[in-house]
């Protein structure tokens, strides 16, 4: 009977996942860029409490290491598994492109989420990403203009040098900076790079401050860099003349705020990630959502949802800021 | 037994006899690598339903046959007495080689080509320094292992580089139901088991690592068959390199990062002996299966990674354990 059932649904054109759906419960993993990472937590968190509200299986597993190719087994491994839907961190923009493939052959629904394939977004079905990059980098020069009173000398201390994420924001600060006469008193004069090193980034951090001594803000967009640039400032004692912001984690951030070394910086919110991407990926499967650009659809608590060009679809419009009064709501 | 034990019991015995034959397989380190593959199948599908699926085992091993078909001709390398842990890197910069210049227009076939001998080069420049420069090959192949990588890296930067499409899948190919890759592995180590078993050349590559002084004195070229073993590593490494550009698609410079470990690791699993004379090509092909085995039946059951990475440690440590424990047997 079940048998003849699934037939006439392959039969009527429905996709095998929507057939399995009547008899048992969606079955959905995350794969994170590497384990013990915080950051991850606090996305895992996410899906498991929508799986939990919306009556699905989650798992999440991740290689060792954040190497390329570390993450094929895993996703080779899921597809063994009949999951119905991938959700992953990509390691590499292209080094999965054919197991993805593979696994979008077999029926699986693949979202990349808190990164993406950039420029071979045909691989997987849709991104889920915290904001739109594009701004990020106009809500940092902001960000760093509230602290310093719009006047005087910025540098900015970035990952690697060819980190994309970082490389775009910063091109959209330089283009605020210079196209936005709010920030006209404001000169960036040196953009330095940490490679997501602690020693590295403490390094750069205090050569900005002996080679500008009217330096007056720092944005690292990078949690390693703002903690090493913060940290500079504590030892230094110097958090009344240079203002350190960017983008941080709030668990490793926390004592700066608490002592005054950081007034504000910003992220967003991992754990609206992984929520969004269970209702996302439920609703594509039952039909009731249209995985199309320009379509939108509900989401608990998140509100309407766009998914714009690209099938990206962001889980907040602006980054969130953390500082003294609400540090403490946020664990990740 | 020392030499002056059998003279203080002159001819009070007649020699020992001859160990049963089940008894000479039942001490060989191979059989105890066949054992924990057993253990493994077993152990594998207690773990996961989905494990016991010959399709998905051999898919699963195509992601490990690059390494693999280096780990044969490396078995050679460590037991002639000397190791090679550059093939990693060997592999990497002869697909970025290869890559790069087909990029840059010239014919896929003469950009395989290149890349070959690139990897025949690299072989070359490791056999000048271990027998002409009599440098310890230990060393050498740490600095080459850098040295390489790093030109990789310099070759193709951070970003990664395309394959044209029809170049793409060889893992795809199936002979006879059997992945390409996996046949190239199985017939390898079918010609260099008999090679090694069966050939003048290998008897004297077991003797050259048991005593190189002895072997040369007795009129084996080592020098020569020592450098023709490196050149086949540097071959084999950048035929790797290139069946692992046909598998992902795409080319960077941290291609197989790390592979010399799990190669040197099937190695030892198989019961090559680290300080030459002793070691089969059947055990090293034993072991990569098992590796594989227990890597795909832990990864498909979900099992953390670092209990993952316990669980191989102990395996190589038994491995070593029980490998020198019968040599020190069969030696009396």
């Amino acid at each position: 009977m079940l048998k003849k059932s699934l037939l006439l649904g392959l039969a009527a054109g429905i996709a095998l996942a929507g057939a399995a759906l009547a008899a048992d419960p969606v079955k959905i993993v995350y794969i994170g860029k590497n384990t013990g990472n915080p950051y991850f937590d606090s996305i895992t968190g996410g899906f498991q409490d929508a799986c939990k509200a919306k009556g699905c299986e989650f798992e999440f597993v991740a290689p060792a290491t954040a190497e390329a190719t570390s993450q094929i087994p895993f996703i080779e491994a899921q597809i063994q598994r009949g999951v119905n839907v991938i959700g992953i961190a990509p390691n590499s923009p292209d080094a999965l492109n054919q197991v993805l493939d593979d696994a979008r052959a077999k029926g699986i629904l693949v979202l990349t989420v808190n990164g993406d394939l950039t420029g071979n977004e045909s691989h997987r079905d849709a991104t889920i990403l915290p904001v739109n990059f594009d701004i990020v980098g106009r809500d940092q020069v902001e960000m760093v203009g509230s602290l310093i009173g719009y006047e005087g000398e910025i540098a900015i201390l970035s990952a690697t040098t060819e980190a994309p994420d970082q490389n775009k924001w910063i091109v959209g600060m330089n283009d605020t900076l210079k196209n936005d006469p709010k920030y006209a008193k404001m000169k960036l004069v040196a953009t330095v790079y940490g490679d997501d090193q602690p020693e590295k980034s403490t390094t750069e951090m205090e050569a900005l401050l002996s080679n500008y001594p009217d330096l007056k803000g720092v944005i690292a967009p990078t949690t390693v860099g703002i903690a090493a640039a913060a940290q500079v400032v504590q030892s230094r004692g110097i958090a009344d003349k240079v203002h350190v912001t960017g983008l941080g984690l709030p668990s490793e951030m926390r004592d700066f705020i608490k002592d005054g070394t950081v007034k504000a910086f910003q992220l967003w919110s991992p754990y609206n990630e992984g929520w969004l991407a269970v209702h996302f990926a439920l609703g594509v499967l039952d039909g009731s959502i249209k995985n199309e650009v320009g379509s939108t659809f509900e989401v608990p608590n998140l509100g309407k949802i766009t998914i714009n060009a690209n099938n990206s679809i962001n889980t907040q419009a602006e980054l969130t800021t953390f500082n003294a009064d609400n540090i403490d709501q946020f664990n990740f | 037994m020392s030499a002056s034990d059998l003279q203080s019991a002159p001819s009070a015995q007649e020699a020992a006899p001859p160990r049963p034959a089940w008894q000479v397989l039942l001490i060989r380190p191979e059989t105890m690598t066949l054992a924990l593959l057993v253990l493994a199948v077993f152990a594998g599908a207690w773990l996961s339903p989905f494990f016991l699926d010959i399709s998905y085992i051999l898919r699963s091993f195509t992601l490990y046959a690059e390494f693999a078909i280096v780990a044969l001709v490396l078995t050679m390398v460590i037991i002639a007495g000397e190791i090679d842990l550059s093939p990693a890197a060997n592999m990497a910069l002869s697909a970025c080689v290869f890559a790069w210049l087909q990029q840059a227009g010239l014919p896929v076939p003469a950009a395989v080509a290149v890349g070959l001998a690139a990897g025949l080069a690299m072989g070359a420049f490791n056999g000048l320094m271990v027998i002409g420069l009599q440098l310890p090959s230990i060393i050498v192949t740490i600095g080459t292992l850098t040295l390489y990588r790093g030109l990789a890296q310099i070759i193709a930067g951070d970003k990664s580089i395309r394959v044209p499409e029809w170049f793409i899948g060889v893992d795809k190919i199936m002979v006879l139901g059997v992945p390409l890759p996996v046949v190239i592995f199985i017939v390898l180590a079918l010609a260099l088991g008999f090679l090694l078993s069966r050939t003048i050349v290998g008897r004297q590559i077991y003797q050259i690592g048991t005593n190189e002084v002895a072997a040369r004195h007795a009129g084996i070229r080592s020098a020569r068959i020592k450098f023709g073993l490196f050149l086949a590593v540097g071959l084999v490494s950048a035929t790797a390199g290139m069946m692992t550009a046909s598998r992902l698609g795409s080319v960077r410079y941290d291609l197989g990062l790390g592979g010399e470990l799990q190669m040197v690791l099937m190695a030892m699993l198989g019961g090559t002996y680290i300080f030459g004379g002793r070691g089969t090509i059947l055990g090293t092909f034993l072991a990569a299966w098992l590796l594989v085995l227990v890597s795909t039946g832990m990864i498909v059951a979900n099992v953390l990674p670092a209990v993952q990475l316990v669980v191989l440690g102990i395996l190589l440590v038994v491995s070593i354990i029980a490998t020198n424990f019968i040599y020190s047997r069969t030696q009396r």
